[in-house]
């Protein structure tokens, strides 16, 4: 599939809704247990961009938010770090003066986030800036309008454009498949950002409703797990919003494991992208530990 | 036996598959599963449902020692261990349990509908409250996975019990101005692939009706249909209305040559089938025959083939193939042949083969030696053949019987494990270049119980559903059941519907100028 802009009405193969959800929810019974479940939320948290996208976002709310992210449960040095924090682009400096020496990453949205309503040259310049104050991944929002007129290599031109932008950052690109709203949409978009030299397939921007959900996620993973077969490239996929229980990020990591498999139970290949979700994560770990549930109160609200 | 887990890009030519080097380039960029997460062992507690160890017939609403005071055991297909003694039941026993249906008739017929209608909802909210219960019996005597019935099996039995029952007062709206009367005694012989889902689809629909039954389970796999005589126990049945009577073929054949039956329905085997219908002939007795099946899934290049995979793998992996409707016949156009077999051969190997009490087990073990047996010869057949078989590597336990989830390839028309029923986790593929050829192959076969069509345009679907020769089609999804919904089959797969409108018509003697055989 060449990008070029003239490109426009591009279809893909079908995808069939109703067995796609069928196989979600199959996926979504398997049963975990006892050292299975442990590490599998232990990766999710490894996985996790905790985020904070908010207009009230200060230097305060995200300095928080990047110790929680460095260290989630101080008293279990088992508990591993968060894999990034997710800022608005302005707020980067703050982020990446926080997690110095951490290992944590600092994402940023990026591109007019989240409509992506703004022309591509402000686009470019705010990936450059957020680069350049030291963020090392980029999530991008896909222009919507452009796909849904059938402006498919508009879009792909555009998503080359900003990984031209990226330079050494990691390109993760948003498809906000809630607003794509069909299973083929999101097929052609992951396509689209595929060949365009995406890094990550991302679901949602968490301001649209759904956002990600596991049979979207199914459809992103089997995307990326035939581009690698029919290329050798690897792309990772981001789930991000609407995820907020320990048993819901098992599932996804399920979706993971038995579809594209070990190569991607990793948080250089899948994340989550989310802020309530840590804590039940948490929660559920140390129910694991000690037998019983706590208090909410008992794991900080950063 | 040569076994192969990698996919090949078979014999077709290289070209839009991308050819031979591809492929090669491809095996280093595998997939691999399994080595940094594995799900910990999660078995269901078999607590909730112990089982006695002896059991007797359900003769006229008591727990009746059977007259030759024979026993025998039934086992776990998953570990060969004894789960009890169930009685065996000879020609007296029938016999008592006709005469105990026949001395029922009479007050259950009469019973207003509504009143029927009651117990039947009475017993599947039963069913419903049990179902853990009857999940982990049906798993421990059948084999299969408790995902299976936990999910499929249990449900759909309460829900063919809720369906009929609501059928029971209004048999005068079903068929207008016949009269519709029961027909009397009816004698059911079921199947041991779905034990209780096969007791329910032909329990709810008689009783509805207002007949009485003598049921014969299946001699490997007799418990969920005893445990259900507690059911309707616990309901407040009338006595007599449903009797069990456990035990072998003789059994099954002394019931179906009762001459107190006003009606035999069997569900099983093409041979034993075509057995009843020879001896019921000239008798008088209504006959409805569910039998074999070699179904064929025909899958189109346009069809979504992810979802199609998963529906293959759902069509024949599905209680180990132990599906008298499985999708045993892959049918795929040729431009897509080598594409869908490398994605189906990947998936295959993320079937979970293990303990069938575990909750993330996807199949489990074959129901019995002698089934085992029957797949191995024929799979030793498509072998011998030359055609190629694809199985995944997958550890299985030492004790039980147990068979991997195989493919062959490579297949023609004339192998027998293109004609013959597996009834096992086999799946034989084929390919074809035009709908013509497709429908012609699909329909050249003995059965004609099921097929499946994978395609995204509307048009093609029902040019396809038009011309298959069988009684359930599926567009784009596979084995899926509903009790609303008529089953059976067209040939050699049998005749007579079970479930919805058309199922009801099999318990009904209709009179009046519109009735007709």
């Amino acid at each position: 599939m060449a990008a070029s802009s003239s490109l426009s009405g591009l279809r893909v193969p079908p995808v069939d809704a109703v067995a796609l959800e069928t196989r979600a929810a199959d996926l979504g019974t398997r049963s975990l247990k006892k050292a299975a479940k442990v590490q599998g939320l232990k990766l999710a948290i490894a996985m996790m961009d905790l985020t904070t996208l908010e207009g009230m976002d200060t230097p305060g709310k995200v300095r928080q938010l990047c110790g929680k992210a460095a260290r989630p449960l101080p008293t279990r040095p088992d508990v591993p770090a968060c894999a990034a924090v997710c800022v608005y682009p302005d707020l980067v400096p703050v982020a990446v003066a926080a997690l110095a020496g951490t290992g944590v990453q600092v994402a940023s949205v990026a591109t007019g986030f989240p409509a992506g309503r703004i022309d591509r040259a402000s686009k470019l310049r705010e990936v450059a800036r957020a680069v350049r104050d030291g963020a090392t991944e980029i999530d991008m929002v896909i222009d919507r309008g452009a796909f849904l007129a059938g402006r498919h290599g508009f879009v792909a031109d555009e998503i080359r454009a900003v990984k031209d932008a990226c330079g050494p950052a990691h390109l993760k690109v948003i498809l906000e498949t809630g607003e794509l709203k069909t299973y083929d949409n999101v097929r052609l978009a992951c396509r689209l950002a595929l060949h365009a030299g995406g890094d990550f397939l991302k679901t949602s921007t968490g301001k649209v409703a759904p956002a990600s959900t596991l049979p979207v996620v199914l459809l992103m993973l089997e995307e990326v797990r035939d581009h690698f077969l029919a290329t050798g490239r690897m792309v990772g996929v981001k789930a991000a919003g609407g995820i907020r229980t320990g048993k819901d990020a098992l599932k996804y990591l399920v979706t993971v494991a038995e579809t594209c498999g070990d190569r991607w139970l990793s948080p250089a290949w899948f994340r989550f992208g989310a802020s309530s979700l840590l804590n039940d994560v948490l929660m559920q770990l140390e129910k694991e530990r000690t037998g019983r549930y706590q208090r909410p109160t008992d794991f900080s609200a950063d | 036996m040569k076994t192969n887990d990698s996919t090949r890009s078979g014999g077709s030519k290289a070209g839009k598959a991308g050819g031979a080097a591809r492929g090669r380039r491809g095996a280093a960029r595998e997939l691999n599963f399994g080595g940094v997460w594995s799900y910990a062992p999660a078995p269901e507690a078999t607590e909730v449902a112990p089982i006695p160890a002896r059991q007797e017939l359900f003769v006229g609403g008591a727990w009746t020692k059977p007259m030759s005071g024979r026993y025998f055991a039934t086992t776990n297909p998953a570990t060969e261990a004894v789960l009890g003694e169930v009685a065996h039941a000879d020609a007296r026993d029938v016999a008592a349990a006709v005469k105990a249906a026949t001395k029922a008739f009479p007050a259950w017929r009469k019973l207003p509908g509504d009143e029927r209608a009651r117990y039947l909802y009475r017993v599947a909210r039963i069913l419903q409250e049990r179902a853990r219960e009857f999940a982990v019996l049906e798993t421990l005597d059948n084999g299969k996975p408790i995902k299976e019935t936990r999910d499929v099996d249990v449900p759909l039995a309460a829900q063919h019990f809720f369906h009929h029952a609501g059928w029971a007062d209004k048999l005068d709206l079903l068929f207008p101005g016949q009269s519709p009367e029961p027909l009397g005694v009816v004698g059911q012989v079921i199947p041991w692939n779905f034990p209780l889902l096969m007791a329910a689809w032909k329990l709810a629909p008689a009783l509805a009706a207002g007949n009485t039954v003598v049921l014969k389970p299946a001699e490997s796999s007799p418990l969920t249909a005893l445990r259900l005589c507690e059911v309707f126990q616990q309901a407040g049945l009338p006595p007599g209305v449903v009797n069990v009577v456990t035990g072998d073929g003789a059994t099954g054949a002394a019931l179906v040559r009762h001459p107190g039956l006003a009606k035999v329905a069997f569900t099983g085997s093409t041979e034993v089938g075509k057995e009843i219908q020879r001896t019921l002939a000239g008798s008088g007795r209504e006959l409805t025959l569910e039998l074999g099946g070699k179904a064929a899934h025909i899958v189109c290049e346009d069809a979504a083939l992810d979802q199609a995979v998963e529906g293959v793998v759902r069509g024949i992996f599905f209680n180990q193939g132990h599906v008298c409707c499985a999708g045993s016949r892959l049918l795929v156009q040729e431009g897509v042949h080598d594409a869908f077999v490398q994605k189906l051969a990947r998936r295959m190997a993320r079937i979970r083969v293990g303990n069938p009490l575990d909750k993330n087990t996807d199949m489990g073990a074959i129901h019995s030696q002698a089934q085992l047996a029957r797949i191995r010869e024929l799979v030793a057949d498509g072998v011998a053949a030359g055609c190629e078989l694809h199985q995944p590597a997958c550890a299985l336990p030492k004790k039980g019987f147990w068979f991997p989830p195989t493919m062959f390839t490579g297949v023609s028309l004339g192998h027998r494990i293109a004609r013959e029923e597996i009834f096992g986790p086999v799946l034989s593929v084929m390919t074809w270049r035009t709908p013509d050829e497709a429908i012609e192959k699909a329909n050249n076969s003995s059965y004609g119980l099921s097929a499946g069509v994978w395609t995204d345009k509307g048009a093609r679907i029902l040019w396809f559903a038009e011309r298959l020769r069988a009684g359930v089609v599926w567009n784009n999804t596979f084995n899926r059941f509903d009790a609303a919904s008529p089953f059976g089959g067209y040939k050699e797969s049998g005749f007579g519907r079970e479930g919805g409108k058309q199922g009801m018509r099999a318990y009904v003697r209709l009179q009046g100028a519109l009735a007709s055989g």
